[in-house]
């Protein structure tokens, strides 16, 4: 197991991303940032906590599960559902943010796209991830990114934050081939 | 979990899990889409053999907001009217692909010997078996009593919650007395002695036979429908008499805590065991009961049948 993030660039990353989506979005005020559970909702809160600090306002977050429009539930044992908490503004004409942790397939996005859908039409939707580790098997892309690390397809890549883990740091577990 | 036929089949854990799916989707069915693609392809046979409202039109809207195929299948206009047998009812199901058969039969244990034969290889789900059992509907219950009394905690521990009436023929009281105890609520059986079951002392719920005496204590009361249609000898006097002791009025609504709700599993016999103003008034959760259905039965259906049960079968 190997340390490829520690704290710092963790926090540093979150930073960026945090100026990058103003950049983009010229100001806080039409964002909407919604993270998927478990680990992209803490990353979430924990930008909009930097964002709202830069601009001085609150902005809107929020926590979107997918669980119910993934498709690989036939696959696994049935899962539990996680908390969805749109924030007052809802997110219609909003520019949305989708924020996640670890950008593998692709498919969490597609489910959290369709689930989007389901809440209201959105005037865009970003892609903010901590690590982006490649192999993609849907055309997806992410708009920020952390760090981009490539791996094998048979490593996997930890993310522990410190709301539950009680650390920060991103881990890549087994050989690159 | 591969059916759901008895409250006993349940663990503690199991039993919250379904409270806590089952809010996930009421979210849903609060939102402007209701339609999720979770169980596209999925179909699933209402197999009712009894009447019911209720039950069916929520299994099947349940099923329904979660995209599966819905076959409704009563008693009536089916081959069951002409005498055909569970199982060859099962295996015609079984051979029309049926990935899960929601039952409600007038014999005890039909749902379970529908489960434990090879007749078919869907999941079974008990919509109430004569009067045994009727684990939905005590979900439901236990889920609108979580939602409104226990503050946050995601069992009932503390909670005291009064049945009352014809325990004897409710499938609903035994389910609820074994879910409500499980999630450590204190359960009152409220009765005249002959509408109490065989056995009920060894049930995990205490007994009294006198409403008045337990109303002012309960955080909860729960009215069961007097089941004329299974009474074939005279369990009270008159229904006068019975209302009078063991009814829901407006001057027992006046003795109930402040906070406490007055439910009913429905359908209600207005004037019997509860009369129209307490039914209606601002202490009754009915209504509400019938929405929250539609959360637990779509909570029920996608733990059973969203993920494989080839892998596992833990909720």
């Amino acid at each position: 197991m190997s340390l490829v993030l520690p704290a710092p660039d963790i926090s540093r990353a979150l930073t960026r991303i945090s100026h990058e989506i103003l950049e983009k979005n010229s100001g806080s005020s039409a964002i909407t940032l919604l993270g998927i559970p478990t680990r992209g909702a803490h990353l979430a809160k924990r930008i909009a906590e930097i964002i709202s600090k830069i601009e001085g306002t609150p902005v809107q977050v929020g926590t979107l599960d997918i669980t119910l429009h993934r498709d690989d539930l036939r696959m696994r044992p049935p899962r539990a559902l996680m908390p969805t908490m749109i924030p007052s503004l809802g997110v219609e004409d909003r520019n949305v943010i989708l924020i996640d942790d670890v950008l593998f397939s692709g498919r969490t996005i597609r489910a959290a796209l369709d689930a989007l859908g389901e809440v209201g039409r959105p005037k865009s939707v970003q892609l903010a991830v901590l690590v982006d580790r490649g192999h993609r098997q849907l055309p997806i892309r992410a708009d920020y990114v952390g760090k981009n690390i490539p791996t094998s397809n048979s490593q996997s890549v930890i993310v522990h934050l410190t709301e539950l883990d009680g650390v920060d740091e991103v881990l890549i577990e087994g050989a690159s081939e | 979990m591969k059916h759901l036929l008895s409250i006993n089949d349940l663990s503690k854990v199991e039993a919250i899990s379904i409270l806590d799916t089952a809010q996930e989707m009421a979210r849903v069915s609060d939102g402007p889409m209701k339609k999720l693609p979770t169980l596209r392809g999925r179909t699933i046979v209402n197999l009712f053999a009894e009447d019911s409202t209720r039950t069916r039109i929520s299994f099947e809207a349940a099923a329904k907001r979660l995209s599966a195929d819905v076959i409704n299948f009563s008693a009536k206009g089916s081959s069951i009217s002409k005498g055909e047998s569970l199982k060859d009812t099962a295996q015609t199901l079984q051979a029309m692909g049926a990935d899960a058969v929601i039952i409600r039969h007038g014999a005890s244990g039909a749902a379970q010997r529908l489960a434990d034969s090879r007749w078919m290889s869907g999941a079974v789900i008990n919509a109430g078996d004569g009067t045994h059992e009727h684990p939905s509907q005590a979900l439901i219950d236990a889920f609108t009593i979580r939602k409104h009394l226990s503050k946050g905690a995601s069992d009932l521990i503390g909670l005291r919650v009064a049945i009352v009436g014809d325990v004897l023929h409710s499938r609903v009281a035994r389910s609820n007395v074994l879910l409500l105890a499980k999630l450590g609520a204190q359960v009152i059986l409220v009765a005249p002695p002959t509408l109490l079951p065989v056995g009920v002392e060894s049930w995990p719920c205490s007994i009294s036979y006198n409403l008045d005496e337990v109303i002012g204590s309960v955080d909860a009361v729960m009215m069961l429908r007097i089941q004329m249609e299974r009474m074939s000898e005279l369990f009270f006097p008159s229904a006068r008499e019975y209302s009078r002791y063991f009814g829901l009025n407006s001057d027992r609504i006046k003795a109930l805590k402040p906070d406490a709700i007055v439910m009913h599993p429905g359908p209600m016999n207005r004037g019997l065991e509860i009369t129209a103003d307490a039914a209606d008034g601002a202490r009754s959760v009915i209504v509400e009961q019938v929405a929250n259905g539609v959360s637990i039965r779509m909570a029920v259906l996608y733990l059973l049948l969203a993920g494989s049960q080839e892998i596992g079968t833990s909720l």
